[in-house]
């Protein structure tokens, strides 16, 4: 396992997403099998799956930290970076079985923490956890916190994604929502933490495809604070949702409207106060537009979000029957899982599929402050 | 009449050479001696009706080509520039060259007579020649060899001994500095990525120039939203960016406040991310002018005026104009400002930075006169500094006093010369309050500065813009102003590596001067310029047509906005923000390490 801090990889890939709306949670085989499904679509160097709300209720309201390190050196510098930044409710390693076709592991550990303190207003300890999380990244060598909100974690690693799932025992874990990744990177020494999904709070996205315009974001990114340690083009993805919707508070419709923008031709012949929000949204957002082929699953607390490209350049399809709620790259990994759903449809360019929960499952709306009708992207 | 020259004749140091004490850094520079004469109007005042005027005019034309010439001391001789060599079998005997050339090169005794030692190669006779029958050669040097004392150095020093005043230039630096434009590659997709066909998919270069916030602020926009009478069902309501103006369908109250309150300044819509350059009249013709206005008008872009004022031709090209208030403060009025979509405030130029301008009185006609609010024939002279700005925090003072004046209706541009500090600078300018800043390289042209400042004064405008960009996003105020990059913008491919290194737009003068007819022969502070440019002789102007002229420009802006596309769609891109500051799609090839750490790009292979 080495980090591979130089080269940007990009590639195609697999991914899915499985959400109950009512929070019916189920174990991990349903996605696991979908993924599976799209093994063609990977090539063994990286899988990964986020599930949300896995973990027993004494431990939700703390952030989960899983940890992967190269070495129990490295382990020990990080364990040390955790234990000064933050209070350690719980710590174990992230349970694995043997896997004939999943090579050597890092040392796995998760910590569920809090903050030291507590903050007077309600971004100030997100803000803290961010900048301590990008702060540990950044500076402690070969060991990376991948996954850190709370009640849901990410696993990944080198291998097919099916096969890193049984590695993970996600069979024993219970979600409302899972979403998975198999990676098919063009040039790279795979690495365990270059798999999908990518994290940050209760973000997690998994993608397939490339960000063409992944310097203009990643500099864009960068004025706010975001560092892309990682320098894989997914990174920017996972921060821009998160500077669009929990800093700026824009909805997430409106926040994947704003990374696939309207073109100006269409915001011309909108209605003027439309067009006026547009364009504002567009001159100051400028740097946020995702421009390139890709699909993208974002899942967050309470929700998934699947997006494609504003010409449709990556395939994403949706689906849904009863309760559950299904993205992914092909139709057919959905119909592996769900033989005869009540509606299928290919998502359009720049056209969000988002799922929620029900207000009835605690479902809110996710940290947007307005719930006002907002004119979307046609 | 014959012409017989057999010996080394030296150039009269009346345009090239100013006497000591003479401030030299006009718009151009002071007027040959003898084409101020009337009858030398007249005689070359013929070249569009048939071209050839009566045996008369041409004789005084040939003497008084001649007379001006006197012996100097034999340490002061330089050799001409260029061999003018006429192919007598070719030669039709129609004179037209002679009556077009306006350096007195060409005199006519029968037979078309070379006068090489006023050749400035400019090509004018060239391009005319029916018959191609002429031909311009670079003097054969006679010197010795010398890599130290160039032939350029050499004669520098022969004309100053012979003058005792500075070298004046017109044009930009010419000198072989490296141009990192063309140490510069740009990626493209394969296979990874699909690229765009910008035939069949939409291809976007619309830029907004003008401060941004950090964000839009939903809540304080939809409140706003709701208190306001919002005209949904008609469509058709010009352009929103230019609500300043009350007679847009009644609206205009509406725009402002809801704008202000998404924390939007005034904003310059640009459908190519180019623009051209301040020229100023004086600098350059009328008919230049209105040839770039009518241009960027159908390209739906900006020109500025430069410091010279705005004419009256102009204004309906108005909401096109950025209109400039420099150091000498021509022409400046509340109208001025007013009248125009932007104001730039012009701290230095690339050619000539921390220096000023002098446009001599015999330049200043009526018609400039009254565009700079100055009397006729007076000096035009632009200081060095603003002496009333001596600090960051008196361009502040100026940068609102021009809000103010424009009800915060017009962004505010402040153009700086690239210096060794001018990411520092820049910064400042910023914090200032600046809607724009126009970073100009020391490539840049000028209508004229003393030969040794444009040569030697200033850094480039790669190094400069990348500087600039990476201290801006360091201190989190990039989208506070617009970037725009200028001084030697010279292809697409420039514009390109300049938006990619993290400029919003870029300024090109030079370019739009040789769509023109411009042939880069650095005459144009001698103000004689055979292609009407940078002249104001009536007989040299009207060779640029400006129904014409503003064609060959907006062709050319269409050319290159077409390549731009091409280039975002083999980028795998569609809209031009996502080049913007897009660096990893640049590889440099022949750079040094700190180089390529200050462009921010890494080598080509990695």
């Amino acid at each position: 396992m080495r980090r591979n801090l130089r080269e940007r990889i990009p590639g195609g890939c697999a991914i899915i997403g499985v959400m109950s709306e009512t929070g019916r949670r189920f174990d991990g085989t349903t996605v696991i099998e979908g993924i599976r499904c799209m093994h063609e679509r990977s090539n063994g160097l990286g899988g990964g799956f986020a599930a949300y709300g896995i973990y027993p209720d004494d431990l939700k309201p703390y952030y989960a930290l899983h940890v992967m390190s190269q070495t129990h050196h490295e382990h020990e510098t990080m364990e040390e970076g955790i234990r000064q930044h933050f209070r350690i409710i719980h710590q174990e390693p992230i349970p694995t079985r043997r896997h004939p076709r999943v090579g050597e592991a890092p040392i796995l550990w998760r910590y569920f923490v809090a903050a030291p303190t507590d903050f007077a207003e309600p971004p100030g300890e997100e803000e803290y956890m961010v900048g301590r999380i990008m702060d540990l990244n950044g500076r402690v060598e070969g060991s990376l916190i991948f996954s850190s909100g709370r009640d849901m974690g990410i696993f990944k690693g080198v291998g097919y994604p099916e096969d890193i799932g049984e590695f993970f025992r996600l069979d024993e874990y219970r979600a409302y929502l899972w979403t998975s990744h198999g990676r098919f990177p063009t040039n790279t020494p795979g690495w365990w933490g270059g798999a999908h999904p990518f994290g940050l709070l209760n973000w997690s996205v998994v993608h397939n495809g490339e960000i063409s315009s992944y310097d203009a974001n990643r500099r864009y990114l960068e004025m706010f604070g975001y560092r892309c340690y990682m320098k894989t083009d997914t990174e920017v993805v996972l921060y821009l949702f998160d500077l669009l919707n929990r800093r700026h508070g824009l909805p997430i419709e409106l926040t994947c409207s704003v990374l696939t923008a309207p073109f100006w031709n269409e915001i011309d012949a909108m209605p003027p106060a439309d067009a006026e929000l547009w364009r504002a949204l567009r001159q100051v957002y400028a740097g946020a537009l995702l421009n390139g082929p890709f699909s993208v699953i974002v899942g967050f607390e309470g929700g998934m979000v699947g997006l494609a490209d504003r010409i449709m350049l990556r395939p994403l399809v949706g689906a849904r029957a009863g309760d559950l709620v299904f993205i992914a790259s092909e139709e057919a990994a959905i119909r592996a899982v769900c033989p005869s759903p009540e509606t299928v449809w290919a998502a359009e360019g720049g056209e969000p599929i988002v799922a929620r929960l029900a207000r009835s499952a605690g479902g809110s709306e996710p940290a947007s402050a307005h719930k006002v009708e907002v004119p979307a992207a046609s | 009449m014959s012409v017989i020259k057999n010996e080394p004749v030296t150039e009269q140091p009346a345009g090239g050479l100013l006497p000591t004490g003479a401030v030299p850094a006009g718009t151009t520079g002071s007027p040959p001696r003898r084409t101020a004469s009337p009858a030398d109007r007249g005689s070359v005042g013929v070249e569009r009706g048939g071209g050839v005027g009566n045996k008369e005019d041409l004789a005084k034309k040939t003497r008084q080509a001649v007379t001006p010439f006197r012996r100097m001391r034999p340490a002061v001789r330089t050799h001409p520039d260029f061999r003018v060599i006429v192919d007598e079998d070719k030669c039709t005997l129609c004179r037209f060259c002679v009556l077009q050339c306006s350096w007195d090169a060409l005199g006519w005794d029968d037979r078309v007579v070379p006068f090489d030692e006023n050749c400035v190669g400019c090509w004018r006779c060239v391009a005319v020649c029916p018959t191609y029958a002429i031909r311009i050669e670079q003097w054969p040097t006679m010197y010795r060899e010398n890599h130290n004392w160039t032939r350029f150095i050499a004669n520098s020093v022969r004309k100053q001994a012979g003058s005792g005043g500075k070298l004046l230039v017109g044009t930009g630096n010419d000198k072989p500095y490296p141009v990192y434009w063309d140490h510069l590659l740009i990626d493209a997709c394969q296979v990874t990525n699909p690229s765009i066909d910008p035939l069949r998919e939409p291809m976007e270069l619309r830029t907004y120039v003008g401060a941004k916030p950090d964000r839009v602020d939903l809540a304080a926009y939809l409140s706003a939203r709701e208190r306001h009478f919002i005209p949904t069902d008609h469509r058709s309501v010009g352009d929103p960016d230019r609500s300043g103006d009350p007679s847009a369908n009644g609206r205009p109250a509406f725009d402002r406040d809801l704008r202000r309150r998404l924390g939007i300044g005034p904003q310059l819509r640009l459908e190519t991310p180019i623009m051209i350059a301040a020229m100023s009249y004086g600098a350059v013709s009328l008919n230049v002018q209105k040839s770039c206005a009518r241009a960027v008008a159908e390209m739906g872009t900006y020109w500025c005026t430069g410091e010279g004022g705005m004419h009256p031709d102009h204004y309906p090209y108005a909401d096109h104009t950025i209109v400039q208030v420099a150091s000498g403060r021509f022409a400046v009025d509340a109208d001025y400002l007013n009248r125009a979509a932007a104001v730039e405030i012009k701290i230095g130029q690339g050619a000539k930075p921390g220096i000023g301008g002098h446009l001599p009185g015999e330049k200043v006609t009526a018609d400039i006169a009254s565009t700079r609010m100055i009397p006729e024939g007076s000096d035009a002279i632009s200081p060095a500094p603003h002496h009333d700005i001596y600090s960051i925090e008196d361009l502040r003072q100026l940068i609102f006093a021009i809000k103010e004046a424009t009800r915060y209706e017009k962004p505010v541009f402040v153009k700086i010369a690239a210096v060794h500090n001018v990411a520092a600078i820049a910064s400042g300018i910023v914090r200032a309050g600046a809607d724009a800043v126009v970073i100009d390289g020391f490539r840049g042209g000028t209508g004229a500065a003393p030969t040794m400042i444009r040569d030697h004064v200033g850094i480039p405008i790669e190094l400069a813009l990348a500087a600039v960009d990476d201290r801006l996003r360091q201190e989190g105020i990039r989208n506070r102003a617009t970037v725009i990059a200028s001084g030697s913008i010279r292809s697409s491919m420039d514009v390109v590596k300049a938006i990619a290194l993290g400029a919003d737009a870029v300024y090109v003068g030079t370019a739009a001067l040789i769509a023109l007819g411009c042939t880069l022969c650095q005459q144009c502070h001698r103000g004689r310029c055979a292609w009407g440019l940078t002249t104001q002789r009536p007989d040299l102007v009207k060779r640029v047509d400006p129904e014409e002229g503003w064609q060959l420009i907006a062709n050319l802006f269409k050319a290159w906005s077409g390549e731009i596309k091409e280039t975002l769609g083999l980028l795998g891109i569609n809209s031009l923000e996502s080049l913007r500051g897009n660096r990893e799609r640049l590889r440099a090839v022949g750079l040094s390490q700190a180089e390529m750490d200050i462009l921010g790009v890494k080598p080509a292979g990695r």
